[in-house]
């Protein structure tokens, strides 16, 4: 097996709140990308999936665990090997409407990383932006604009050539389709599976579409409450889900084919998820779970490779 | 029922035709692109109001620098022979019981108040965005940051909490009454107001996912505050300037009223309203109503125009 990309171990993130309780968003999540590699991350809100993405690439500081980049730790690296970290770890975010600054003129918000690293100026500078516009699919006159004159399909575009201006080795996208119409959904993920044939690029792609992130996941982790409860290929997670949840998430997609439809039982889970303030002893999932036991309430499952590469953490297994 | 007799098995040939692709590939701006502040300039020349009130403020500033010049008077002038004149086409807003001009007193007057006003306002401005920027930008950054930012709103509470004209007459122990006393006295307390609105708009704004992408791209924090943060927040903080200036004003013209301002010989509107409270009586409604009124028409003109502005500039408050 290959060295992966980036690891992730025992990363834990917690908040405090006013009132001195504490939040655990991200509660002892491990996990390896390779390069070129894809993982899906799929979870309802509130699972910890954005705040993950946020603290593997540094913009939140991780409570306690490591992320490691091509064998370095991202805490503890410093100076100009940090800002190399920084350069090859991207993000594109969720909302394409706050994601870029209003008073800029597109040609500018794509350049900032070019202009913050000092990739290139002047002529260089222009010809770069052009490029990038054309690689998402826009026009490079579009770089004289401002936002507002675009579409949220457009904007994402805009995002997606801001991030691949600093050429970087892994982005993580952070549900950069929940916020645009169905039609452009496919649109913007097909450009990032384009893209990261052409360049080689590794994502962590977080969202709660299950049949988006099915199409362009390789492997896909399912997130609740702060924790990862299973982690597998994609075809084994779909077409053999062992988590209690995952099933019920997975029921939950609309079949296109209705007469498929009736092959399966859909599970219906009873409650909302737990309070992060105060999440359930035991299990976080044992108070909606079809099949929790006594041992489900008393003790944190830990996380079993049950099969080569799938993972999963349940008292069932 | 099949009211449109068009079946879908039937050629569609005459709905439809193929479009020329060389029609198609054109991308190019089919209009001018339009910066973000042109556009509200726009909005706001819409809003009647918010014009009515620029154009007010624009004739009191107007007035206040050539007003006293169109008439041959001048504002500390007393002439003993013409006391009390009501306005004629020789005295327009009358005279005073020393024989003073009263139209050159109230545009004297106006510079005065508009000094103040508008150099407390800028002071305000200026420590207000020190303060707030700082306060609001460390939060929740480390514990040092937190700890900067919780020193910063505590001393901005404690000066909260303390009356102005608790201030002013402190400051009047120490200092000699006059224009630099009241703007001094106006700004201790006055900035607090800007560095809150200021603290909140960077808290705000720096969760916005524009800064975190400059962040992760290595914009400099510097880049960032000036860049990102303090241009985006610039409505906000100029709509609290519209609100600011003429509350300053008015501490100007009422501490004057109540003698603790500036002191005659100069002229503000508030020593000038003070000056006619005894003679009111007697019918000389010239020399109160003539500064009252500047002071209400200047109040409703920035409030107006500060009204318009807010709606362009800070939609959100108006949901």
């Amino acid at each position: 097996m290959p060295k992966p990309i980036l690891e992730v171990q025992e990363l834990h993130k917690h908040f405090h709140t006013a009132a001195d309780q504490v939040v655990k968003s991200v509660d002892g999540i491990s996990l390896t990308i390779q390069p070129g590699e894809t993982l899906g991350l799929v979870g309802e809100s509130g699972s910890g999936k954005s705040t993950l993405g946020k603290t593997v690439v540094g913009l939140l500081e991780p409570t306690s665990g490591k992320v490691v980049f091509h064998g370095q730790n991202i805490a503890t690296a410093r100076g100009s090997q940090k800002r190399e970290l920084n350069r090859n770890m991207q993000m594109i975010f969720q909302d394409p409407h706050a994601s870029l600054n209003p008073r800029f003129r597109v040609g500018d918000i794509i350049a900032e990383g070019i202009d913050a690293y000092r990739l290139a100026r002047g002529q260089a500078r222009r010809d770069r932006v052009a490029e990038l516009l054309e690689r998402v699919g826009l026009h490079p006159d579009h770089a004289a604009r401002y936002p507002h004159e675009f579409s949220g399909g457009q904007r994402q575009r805009i995002g997606i050539a801001r991030a691949l201006a600093v050429k970087p080795q892994f982005i993580v996208a952070d549900e950069p389709i929940s916020a645009l119409d169905v039609s452009i959904q496919a649109q913007i993920v097909n450009l990032l599976k384009d893209l990261q044939q052409e360049e080689g690029l590794s994502y962590l792609f977080i969202a709660h579409d299950l049949a988006m992130v099915k199409h362009i996941s390789d492997r896909i982790g399912v997130m609740y409450l702060g924790k990862m409860m299973e982690l597998a290929d994609r075809d084994s997670l779909f077409m053999e889900p062992l988590h209690p949840y995952t099933k019920a998430l997975l029921s939950a997609v609309p079949a296109s084919n209705p007469s498929a439809k009736r092959l399966r039982e859909r599970i219906v889970l009873h409650g909302d998820p737990p309070s992060p303030l105060s999440p359930p002893v035991g299990c976080p999932f044992h108070a909606r779970c079809p099949a929790a036991t006594e041992i489900c309430v008393r003790y944190i499952p830990e996380g079993k490779e049950v099969r080569p590469n799938h993972w999963v953490a349940c008292h069932l297994f | 029922m099949n009211v449109t007799s068009t079946k879908l098995d039937q050629p569609l040939d005459h709905l439809f035709h193929p479009v020329d692709r060389s029609q198609l590939a054109d991308q190019t701006l089919a209009y001018t692109s339009v910066p973000m502040w042109k556009d509200k300039i726009r909005k706001l020349v819409r809003n009647k109001l918010a014009v009515i009130g620029l154009a007010l403020l624009l004739l009191i500033m107007l007035l206040a620098a050539i007003g006293p010049s169109l008439l041959p008077h001048s504002p500390s002038a007393q002439s003993l022979t013409q006391t009390n004149l009501p306005p004629s086409a020789e005295h327009w807003f009358g005279t005073d019981d020393l024989g003073r001009d009263v139209w050159a007193r109230t545009w004297a007057g106006a510079r005065i108040s508009l000094l103040i006003g508008f150099a407390a306002a800028a002071i305000d401005l200026i420590i207000g965005i020190i303060v707030g920027g700082i306060s609001g930008y460390m939060a929740g950054r480390s514990r040092f940051g937190d700890r900067i930012d919780s020193i910063l709103m505590r001393i901005v509470e404690i000066l909260y909490s303390i009356p102005y004209l608790l201030v002013i007459i402190l400051l009047l122990v120490v200092m000699k009454p006059g224009i630099l006393t009241m703007i001094v006295a106006l700004s201790i307390t006055g900035w607090v107001g800007m560095a809150r609105v200021v603290r909140g708009q960077m808290l705000l704004l720096k969760q916005q996912e524009y800064v975190l992408a400059a962040s992760k791209l290595g914009t400099s924090h510097a880049k960032i505050i000036f860049k990102h943060l303090l241009p985006n927040a610039a409505g906000i903080i100029i709509v609290n300037l519209t609100f600011t200036i003429p509350a300053a004003i008015f501490s100007e013209s009422f501490l004057s009223f109540l003698g603790l301002g500036v002191q005659a010989p100069i002229a503000s509107w508030g020593t000038m309203a003070n000056d006619s409270l005894g003679v009111i009586l007697s019918g000389q409604w010239w020399r109160l109503f003539f500064p009252g009124f500047m002071i209400s028409l200047t109040m409703f003109a920035f409030n107006a125009f500060g009204d318009g502005l807010q709606d362009v500039l800070d939609p959100r408050s108006h949901q």
